[in-house]
């Protein structure tokens, strides 16, 4: 009956096939605007690692010619900058204090970390919730404040410039977040499970090592993922608690150890900063889900 | 004038099609219901004349004007979803509004559509109210109300009642069919519930696969399928199909042989229809309404007695469903519940030959 | 006893009282340690022990020490803090951390939003690439990144005023200048920071069901209005949370100040953490150190509280 429709039916078809395909070209058009601001963004996020790693490649002579396009490297690349860091000073014994810390870091943070979270997701005991929320909030103090009082209580325990002491304090950044995602994860295990679990025998530790770690297993990961992100990258404490150069960690060792007497090795810090960044990176492009399970885990889990 | 038309409306996802054209003619004020199996492509098609899907060809008409290229809120619809899809953060009264204040209707304006759709769902009491604040049917007529504010040409329905428990779904549909008697715009409602389709329908279109089987009402839908599909579709319990052979009978009648114990002889009125098929294997399609204890019947009933032994009895309060076997296929009747026998008994049947349909295995259209 | 109730029924009579007693004893004991409380209590030490010991002590710990003389004999009670009043150099660190914190968070919010919308928009299978490829800047660790940026800033080898100079623009002293060197580490920081925006906001922007956008479509929304009234109150306790997290992290930054200005030119680019570093541990004056640590405490308190607030009525909500 379409054919016997008004007489503006006739001028509603010529109307039409001029807008047919018209809200597929918008759609196309928002499309190709998109993409041209990720690009412009894209640029933005990855032009300093980038230039980063221009540099690291580049020779001494053509950084301080001032002619060439410093992002790119025209006078061919070389390793001369990495040989100099790994040989010629201490970053190898930065990289090991580095992975030490780290791992016992990690380690203790997930212990201390599943255990808390178990406990306050799944057995409410008198001020689990205000501890809950207690938790979550000493995530909120910053290193910067607490470094001060720190200072003192480090150097009364002889922990001064000894990166044990980083194992002591790192916790406080690490375990109240890592708890808050494991919690997350353990309240979102569904109760029968726990219930099934006491019928059938279990106690309360093997229920949480049976079920609810292999369970929340992506949880754990992005916690641990954390964890070592975290670790890796603190900045504040081994500023104020590290001096002696073979208790340095990376975050530190790079910047100091290459800066002499206002003399900056600037291809050799280039290079130690990327190779000093790399195994969060390497982490992340194999494990991204997961880190930003971790990240997204803290405010959308609620 | 709102009549909606759709010409052989394609639409294909990637490389599977979901519509394979189809052609629909709904008229003005007409309740019509598009009902279906999941998968059929019920949703899709009204999702398509909202224009939130785009057909990959043919063309979709809202009242005199091509809507192809038409986005939702230019083709003058409103559409009730199956979730709802209230806005949380706004209230009763702004949820049903915000359409309006789009368009910048005058506040008074607004006040007045509001009041009167809320005087016709009596949600009138709710419009501060917020969403998480409602139950399911509360929430479904807000939704409606949303809908009937904006007065538009057509109303789209996308399962919504199937959120709603049996009781409830049972009230609603009333509800449905009041204010549509009220406001009388016209209505694609979609549903895969053929109960909700054949007590809401002006017309009921089945549709199966990406096509159309049939339409019509729900008159014609139930006494004369055009498919095995729609026949065994519509109808609760669903129709028994048997496989039979349709043979020559003494006397120049035909006659449906079911098993070696059980026939039936064809009525007089069809047997020319059926005769081209003597002999062949067919499928006997008969509801189990009519499928009854024996017992006197109407004159010019055309029923026949049969004994069967039951296997399964259910008294449902009002009749009693008997499931039997015939030649290895359960068979269901419904007797009234003091003439039924108890299982593994013997039980003396009637059928309501003059209600059979007799079905092509082949191409599954009914004869 | 000729009684005729069987031995498993009759009760057990002691022989003696104090037998009966230590029997009563050690299952309380024993059931006391397997009680659930008790267990879950005790799976929450080693937590209890590092929030008390290394978060919630040094905290008071600082505010003991900030009313403390330099060389920490004596008690002069708020002596620091009106010490610090009078300082010019104080309260530009007070104006500074706010500047710094709240343009950076401001900025860093806009582009989370801009590109979460961006990635949001591609078809499924991009998005992870895209999104990836956006986060790289908060994997890296920020002293590291930050050393790429202060070569980027260098004063003789900038690549930026290279670029600069590419379009006839002139050369900028990135941190020379002291307000240049503001917007240099604002830069930085607005560099690192997005990424975490992105990622939030996205994860948000996909929790927004379809069919309420649906519904808006049919509505008479058009892009614009649906971002106003359906996107944004969704998305609005998301927004204040990560806005408010952001703002208490981006106020207590140490790294990008230490590493590029070291607080300066001439202390004009200096913020309480490094303020506090600089006074607490290089000169030796702890007390006063913590007195300028602890003036971030008030600030990041309330912002704590209004978090707290945001994740409850977030739990309430739908």
């Amino acid at each position: 009956m379409a054919t016997t429709e008004t007489a503006g039916g006739g001028s509603a078809r010529s109307r039409a096939s001029s807008l047919r395909g018209s809200l597929r070209r918008n759609r196309r058009w928002a499309l190709i605007l998109s993409y041209f601001f990720l690009i412009v963004f894209a640029f933005f996020f990855l032009a300093p690692p980038y230039y980063m790693l221009v540099t690291s490649f580049k020779t001494n002579h053509e950084m301080v010619n001032l002619a060439t396009n410093p992002w790119v490297i025209a006078e061919g690349p070389t390793l001369e900058n990495y040989k100099n860091l790994l040989w010629n000073t201490d970053f190898l014994i930065f990289f090991k204090n580095t992975v030490i810390v780290t791992l016992c870091v990690v380690a203790i943070t997930m212990v201390i970390s599943t255990l808390a979270a178990f406990s306050l997701a799944r057995m409410k005991f008198w001020g689990s919730g205000v501890l809950a929320t207690g938790v979550f909030l000493t995530y909120l103090v910053p290193d910067s404040l607490l470094f001060i009082p720190l200072f003192q209580v480090v150097r009364s325990l002889g922990l001064l410039n000894n990166y044990w002491a980083m194992v002591l304090v790192y916790p406080t950044l690490t375990v109240p977040f890592c708890t808050w995602i494991m919690i997350g994860y353990f309240a979102s295990i569904p109760k029968e499970l726990d219930e099934a679990a006491l019928i059938d025998g279990a106690g309360y530790i093997q229920m949480l090592l049976r079920i609810f770690v292999p369970v929340a297993l992506p949880g754990i990961i992005a916690a641990m993922i954390f964890a070592f992100t975290v670790s890796w990258a603190a900045f504040v404490y081994p500023m104020a608690f590290l001096y002696r150069s073979d208790q340095l960690v990376l975050t530190v060792g790079t910047v100091t150890s290459l800066i002499r007497a206002d003399v900056f090795q600037w291809g050799s810090l280039m290079a130690g900063a990327l190779l000093a960044a790399a195994p969060p990176l390497v982490i992340y492009a194999f494990l991204m889900d997961y880190y930003i399970a971790g990240l997204t885990a803290g405010a959308t889990k609620g | 004038m709102s009549e909606v038309a759709l010409r052989q409306v394609v639409k294909t996802y990637e490389q599977t099609p979901a519509v394979r054209g189809i052609d629909l003619d709904i008229a003005d004020k007409e309740f019509i219901v598009l009902v279906g199996p999941s998968g059929c492509g019920k949703s899709t098609t009204l999702r398509m004349i909202a224009g939130l899907e785009e057909a990959t060809s043919g063309e979709i008409w809202i009242g005199g004007d091509l809507v192809n290229d038409v986005p939702p809120k230019d083709r003058d619809i409103a559409m009730v979803f199956q979730n709802y899809a209230l806005y949380p953060h706004m209230t009763v009264y702004e949820n049903m509004s915000f359409g309006l204040r789009l368009k910048k209707f005058a506040k008074a304006e607004i006040k007045r559509r509001v009041e009167n759709a809320a005087r016709i769902l009596d949600i009138t009491e709710l419009l501060d109210r917020k969403p998480k604040q409602l139950s399911g049917g509360q929430r479904q007529r807000v939704a409606m109300g949303r809908a009937i504010v904006r007065d538009p040409k057509v109303f789209l329905f996308d399962e919504p009642l199937s959120n709603l428990d049996a009781k409830l779904r049972v009230q609603m549909r009333t509800e449905i069919k009041r204010v549509h008697q009220k406001v009388m715009t016209t209505t694609v409602y979609v549903t895969h519930d053929q109960v909700e389709a054949m007590t809401l329908a002006d017309r009921v279109v089945v549709m199966n696969g990406g096509r159309i089987d049939q339409i019509g009402t729900p008159h014609e839908l139930y006494h004369t399928p055009r498919t095995k599909f729609v026949a065994g579709f519509i109808g609760s319990p669903a129709m028994n199909f048997l496989a039979c052979r349709l043979v020559e009978a003494a006397g120049g009648g035909l006659s449906v042989l079911l098993s070696d114990q059980l026939s039936f002889a064809v009525p007089a009125a069809r047997t020319a229809r059926y005769r081209p098929y003597a002999g062949k294997e067919l499928i006997l399609g008969l509801r189990p309404e009519h499928i009854t204890e024996a017992r006197p019947y109407a004159n010019g009933a055309d029923v026949q007695d049969f004994t069967a032994t039951l296997d399964v009895v259910e008294p449902m309060g009002m009749e009693t469903m008997v499931y039997f076997t015939v030649n290895g296929a359960e068979v269901c009747g419904r007797v009234a519940p003091e003439a039924a026998a108890g299982p593994g008994e013997p039980m003396r049947l009637a059928a309501d030959i003059g209600h059979m349909h007799l079905i092509d295995p082949a191409t599954e259209l009914v004869l | 006893m000729a009684d005729a109730t069987p031995s498993s029924l009759a009760p057990t009579t002691p022989a003696r009282p104090s037998q009966a007693h230590a029997r009563r004893r050690r299952p309380a004991l024993k059931r006391w340690m397997q009680r659930r409380s008790t267990i879950a209590f005790f799976m929450c030490l080693p937590l209890l022990m590092v929030i008390g010991g290394l978060v919630v002590y040094p905290a008071l710990y600082a505010i003991d020490l900030a009313t403390m003389n330099k060389a920490m004999t004596k008690h002069i009670g708020f002596g620091n803090f009106s010490f610090l009043f009078t300082r010019d150099t104080f309260w530009m660190v007070v104006r500074q951390s706010a500047i710094f914190a709240i343009t950076a968070v401001v900025f860093k919010a806009l582009i989370g939003l801009v590109t979460a919308h961006l990635v949001n928009n591609l078809p499924a299978k991009g998005q992870r690439k895209w999104r990836g490829m956006l986060l790289v800047p908060w994997v890296m660790p920020l002293s590291l990144s930050t050393l790429g940026w202060w070569w980027m800033y260098d004063p003789t080898y900038s690549a930026l005023n290279w670029l600069l100079g590419a379009f006839g623009i002139g050369a900028v002293p990135w941190l020379s200048d002291p307000y240049w060197a503001r917007f240099s580490v604002i830069l930085d920081n607005v560099w690192y920071g997005a990424p975490f925006f992105l990622i939030m906001y996205l994860a948000a922007l996909k929790s927004v069901p379809e069919q309420l956008y649906e519904a808006a479509s049919i509505d008479g929304a058009n892009a614009w209005q649906k971002f106003i009234h359906v996107t944004l109150p969704m998305m609005r306790n998301i927004i204040a949370i990560t806005v408010l997290f952001s703002l208490i992290v981006t106020f207590a930054n140490f790294d990008i100040v230490w590493i590029m200005t070291q607080g300066g030119p001439r202390d004009m680019t200096h913020i309480f953490a490094t303020w506090a570093f600089k006074l607490g541990i290089q000169s030796g004056d702890i007390p006063l150190g913590a007195s300028v640590a602890l003036f971030m405490f008030p600030i990041l308190g309330v912002a704590a509280i209004f978090i707290l607030r945001g994740v409850a009525k977030r739990g309430r909500e739908i």
